[in-house]
């Protein structure tokens, strides 16, 4: 007992203690994750405050957005043509969307919505499939210029190796995070998807259109996914296997709320380190497949302390 | 005794029937709002009133009838179309923007107004400022003239119910509307809110030459404030007509009047 005590409550600490450059690279790849799962959590987040319907099609909406970016370039689309044309197809799937799933559903009950992004998901699978084929693909990262590279930073008398993609994720998340932040605090836009996710009804009567709203959050959203395709696909590789990352923003929206921006993103910062940390230097003990649960213990385990999540009052009120 | 140069009319709701299913909210009714009056609409529990004023800003599309709204007829509103021609509205069931500040909720009754394009509001730039500050100075009239002054920054969700009552009128008074149609403003006030919000209605009525539909079911209140009075009773038109001439009405006192009493 005082053996396994000890295993589970003093070994990893003394690990993290005598090998600090290792425990400082364990943390910059739970971070480089966590920037991920937080970016879908976003995205999540954008739809279900403007129209209050929880997304379920949003990991798919990565790995769709990923295929047809990779797809356009095996038929000859030169790459930044090819993701300006992924742009237009997030904007055309958002258009869709608005016009032949919520706008005919507006007012039915919440569930029905969510079955509807259920669909939603099964119909871009098949999609992606029927257009691209769906076997694993590699993702164009040197073509759109993204580093490939690493970098070695010596420090804490040992080595941290920095992949220059995972870099270049956290400046591009950073960058996006912070022009969705200013445009939905600053602008008449940011106002009215505020007041829509407080009231309909009171939206609409102050002339706020509705229609258009949920086609800037469900396009917003639909970039963030692509920019959450690109970088996941750069470290693996483009396949549907994919969504499976997009269960993580779960554990992400218990933590978060979903509602919260901040919460997402904070909420996916903390799931990506945790996850790592455990996985590092708890794994062992718990055997493997420990990444596949370990997300929601610890968001679990945050809520036994914080019942009403990292954000705010309301956490799961509407689903 | 009040003195407003009452006008033409300035909507009219024709043959307008609408259904729920088996149900007839409204069957078959006509009436018309003249410019700076104030149109009372009463009749009993059910009677289509607030399904009325749905109608009128769009929520519901009536399955007959028209709206001709300043001269325009349409088959159906759109709450849109409503909005922004200058049709604001309260509900009977207070929707405010519970999360958002007082401030904040008026200020989204000026989203028609805002003319300058988000991207320069995003930089927060010149023109854009200056529009906002504008629009900002016409909301702390409405606030001044509403005396919430002291709840300008409160979440609207923290206040007791007659307060958000109050603040769903600002929003709407933010829309600076030709027509405001409020729907029962007075209800679950006691006597000195039911003042108080007799007195703006009336000011705003008065000082604006605003037009207001008006459900309420306090019948000294309709009788003071009101020019003309609709009567709805199972979605018919039961009268219309002044206060002195409807509260006589043997049919109105039997649906409405004697239930009341
Ligand atoms: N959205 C709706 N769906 C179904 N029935 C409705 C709806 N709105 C109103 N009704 C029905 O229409 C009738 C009139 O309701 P309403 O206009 O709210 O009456 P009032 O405001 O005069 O009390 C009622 O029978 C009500 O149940
Ligand atoms: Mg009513």
């Amino acid at each position: 007992m005082g053996g396994l005590l000890h295993t589970v409550l003093v070994d990893p600490f003394v690990q993290m203690w005598t090998l600090p450059d290792f425990f400082v690279q364990v943390l910059w790849e739970g971070l480089v994750s966590g920037i991920l799962y937080a970016l879908i959590a976003l995205g999540f987040v954008l739809i279900f405050k403007a129209s209050a319907v929880f997304n379920f099609a949003q990991g798919i909406m990565v790995v769709f957005a990923a295929l047809s970016l990779v797809g356009l370039h095996r038929l000859g689309v030169p790459a930044f043509v090819a993701l300006g044309l992924c742009v237009l197809i997030m904007l055309a799937l958002a258009v869709a969307v608005e016009r032949l799933v919520l706008r005919p559903l507006v007012n039915q009950p919440d569930i029905i919505l969510f079955m509807a992004t259920i669909g939603l998901t099964y119909f871009l699978i098949g999609l992606g499939e029927l257009v691209f084929g769906g076997e694993p693909k590699v993702m164009i990262t040197s073509e759109l210029l993204l580093p490939t590279g690493s970098y070695v930073w010596e420090t804490l008398g040992g080595r941290v190796i920095l992949q220059q993609i995972d870099i270049a994720a956290a400046v591009i998340a950073a960058a996006m995070v912070a022009v969705l932040a200013v445009v939905f605090q600053r602008t008449k836009i940011g106002r009215a998807l505020r007041a829509v996710a407080d009231d309909h009804q009171a939206a609409l009567s102050v002339g706020i259109a509705l229609e258009t709203i949920w086609v800037v959050v469900w396009f917003a959203a639909g970039v963030v996914a692509l920019a959450t395709g690109i970088m996941w696909g750069a470290r693996s590789d483009v396949s549907f296997a994919l969504q499976i990352v997009a269960l993580k923003a779960l554990p992400v929206l218990v933590l978060g709320g979903l509602t919260s921006v901040p919460g997402a993103i904070m909420g996916g910062l903390i799931i990506g380190i945790g996850e790592k940390l455990g996985e590092i230097y708890w794994g062992g003990l718990l055997g493997g497949g420990i990444e596949s649960w370990l997300a929601y213990l610890i968001a679990l385990a945050f809520l036994l302390v914080r019942p009403q999540g990292l954000f705010g009052e309301r956490i799961i009120e509407r689903v | 005794m009040r003195q407003r140069a009452i006008g033409e009319v300035i909507l009219a709701v024709e043959d307008v029937s609408l259904r729920f299913g088996g149900v007839r909210a409204i069957a078959d009714v006509s009436f018309d709002i003249r410019a700076h009056e104030i149109r009372a609409i009463i009749g009993p529990n059910g009677a289509g009133k607030s399904s009325m004023l749905n109608v009128i800003n769009g929520f519901y599309r009536p399955q007959e009838g028209r709206i001709v709204w300043k001269g325009q007829a349409h088959r159906a509103m759109r709450p849109y179309l409503a909005a922004s021609t200058g049709i604001a509205r309260t509900f009977q069931n207070i929707a405010l923007f519970k999360g958002m500040t007082v401030l904040d909720n008026l200020m989204s009754g000026r989203t028609l107004k805002m003319r300058r394009g988000f991207f320069w509001q995003a930089l927060r730039y010149g023109p854009a400022l200056e529009e906002e500050i504008a629009h900002r100075r016409r909301v702390e009239e409405i606030i001044d003239f509403l005396e919430i002054e002291h709840i300008r920054k409160v979440p609207v969700g923290r206040l007791p119910y007659g307060l958000q009552k109050r603040v769903e009128l600002g929003r709407a008074l933010a829309m600076e509307p030709e027509l405001l149609l409020l729907d029962e403003p007075m209800a679950g006030m006691n006597l000195e809110e039911k003042e108080d919000m007799s007195r703006y209605i009336l000011e705003v009525n008065e000082q604006l030459g605003t037009t207001i539909a008006l459900i309420e079911h306090d019948m000294s209140v309709v009788m003071d404030l009101s020019d003309r009075i609709v009567v709805l009773d199972h979605g018919q038109l039961l009268a219309d007509g002044p206060p002195e001439v409807v509260s006589r009405d043997p049919a109105v006192i039997e649906a409405y009047l004697g239930v009341a009493h």
